[in-house]
């Protein structure tokens, strides 16, 4: 029962439903840092990391505070401010027990309190999962596969478009589409592929 | 720079979509239709404007480590007001948006304008600064949106999703022209509908940005030509002189033996 819930929450987050190419969240991470294919393995894997945990604690925090407090309409403020120091609160104690993953992660964790794919993950848990009559253990089990299966489906789309732009780079292109144009066209492309996928579960 | 100037920085020459790549997730999410696109550029003047002006009263009280929290809390509180005011007058708008609504929160746009402007900026610039700045992400959008709507269903309708009379009102429709001629044709039944669907907003705006980049390489061509030719000329110049005075030189040196000569 939960294997199921926890298979097809991971699947239609990470390829039918998939963050960038279906729900346009975290549009800036990949135009920007998808140049190079090392560049988008540490954002993916720092994005991945952050989106799980928040999911986590916004989920929680609206079930166990905003909801049963009765100000369930602060929840912006109160995600996007969860979600500003717990990234601040990672950076810290990365740099404090692992060096090597610092280096690898640590210019990305900044950015990420500005990426919409967080802070849309935490709101779209609370309007697609959350109800009123779920108990508590179920539905952060969900919200946490779903995350988990998001980050994941960001770090595919994200490692495969990097590889076609460094392919791109050294192609014979028009002067009026290199760079971001058909970059544009390319995700297109992909998004078209995957809206193939619709309706497989 | 002049108020007037700083009013009309975003809508060509800073535009924060075709030029500065900022605010591409509600770029692409909610430029399905024009009127979809309209809601949501004016929905981010008015939290750009508000955030705008509070930063600019606010910043001498701010410390400068932790300036960033402090303005996505005073975005959040205006887009909290958006929010619910929405979900109250323009319930069809709140629901097309859905999570965009309150991602504005984390649109680049906002926050780069509030730390780049804002907290340098007295308050009427950085109002004037937000205004035009959120028109010109408005235009934008409209544009992206137009363009998709009218790809998508042939047409481009109003009064769908803003709470403005009763029925929608059809603005432009090639259903019209084509009428005149054949009365069983509907362009509706022909529309690229890819256009409405997500690859459509990449395409579409791939296709709007590569017009941008044509005609700023057509006119960085046109400098470099103008350049080359300026450079072409001015050798010219040099040489001419150079050859002016070789042969002045050339002369006088043939002068002087004569001048040489009559002296003896």
């Amino acid at each position: 029962m939960s294997f199921t819930l926890f298979a097809t929450a991971i699947i239609s987050a990470m390829l039918i439903n998939n963050v960038i190419l279906m729900q346009f969240l975290g549009i800036c991470p990949f135009l920007g840092v998808s140049k190079k294919s090392s560049a988008a393995i540490g954002m993916s894997a720092a994005v991945l990391f952050v989106m799980v945990i928040s999911s986590a604690i916004t989920y929680s925090l609206y079930d166990l505070v905003l909801y049963k407090y009765g100000i369930p309409y602060i929840s912006t403020i109160a995600f996007i401010l969860v979600i500003a120091s717990l990234v601040q609160f990672v950076e810290m104690f990365i740099k404090k027990t692992s060096k090597s993953l610092y280096k690898s992660l640590g210019i990305y964790l900044p950015l990420i309190t500005t990426n919409c794919a967080i802070l849309g993950i935490s709101e779209g848990n609370i309007t697609n999962i959350w109800t009123e009559t779920m108990p508590y253990w179920q539905g952060l089990f969900i919200a946490v596969s779903t995350a988990l299966g998001t980050g994941l489906g960001f770090g595919l789309i994200i490692f495969a478009f990097s590889s076609i732009r460094e392919k791109l780079e050294a192609s014979n292109v028009p002067d009026a589409w290199k760079g971001v144009p058909i970059s544009l066209v390319v995700a297109g492309i992909m998004s078209l592929a995957f809206l193939g996928l619709a309706g497989i579960i | 720079m002049t108020k007037k100037d700083n009013f009309l920085k975003g809508f060509f020459k800073e535009n924060p979509i075709f030029v500065f790549l900022l605010g591409m997730c509600p770029a692409l999410a909610v430029t399905t239709t024009f009127e979809t696109s309209l809601g949501m550029g004016l929905l981010v003047v008015f939290v750009l404007t508000s955030s705008n002006i509070v930063v600019s009263l606010v910043k001498k009280w701010i410390p400068h480590d932790v300036r960033t929290p402090a303005y996505i809390v005073i975005i959040a509180t205006f887009v909290t007001v958006v929010k619910m005011l929405t979900e109250a007058y323009a319930i069809e708008l709140y629901d097309a948006l859905g999570v965009f609504l309150p991602l504005i929160v984390v649109n680049c746009l906002i926050l780069g304008r509030a730390e780049a402007f804002a907290s340098k900026n007295n308050v009427v610039d950085s109002a004037i600064d937000g205004l035009g700045m959120g028109l010109g992400f408005t235009l934008g959008l409209i544009t992206i949106g137009i363009l998709r709507e009218f790809l998508a269903t042939g047409g481009i309708m109003f009064g769908v999703y803003l709470p403005i009379g009763d029925h929608p009102i059809t603005l432009v429709s090639l259903d019209m022209i084509i009428n005149l001629f054949n009365a069983n044709f509907h362009i509706t039944d022909y529309g690229i509908k890819v256009f409405s669907l997500p690859p459509g907003a990449f395409i579409a705006l791939g296709m709007i940005l590569a017009v941008f980049q044509f005609k700023k390489a057509r006119k960085d061509r046109k400098i470099a030509i103008a350049k080359m030719e300026m450079i072409a000329e001015k050798k010219r110049l040099a040489a001419e002189k150079k050859k002016a005075a070789a042969i002045k030189a050339a002369q006088e040196k043939q002068a002087a033996p004569k001048l040489a000569k009559a002296g003896e």
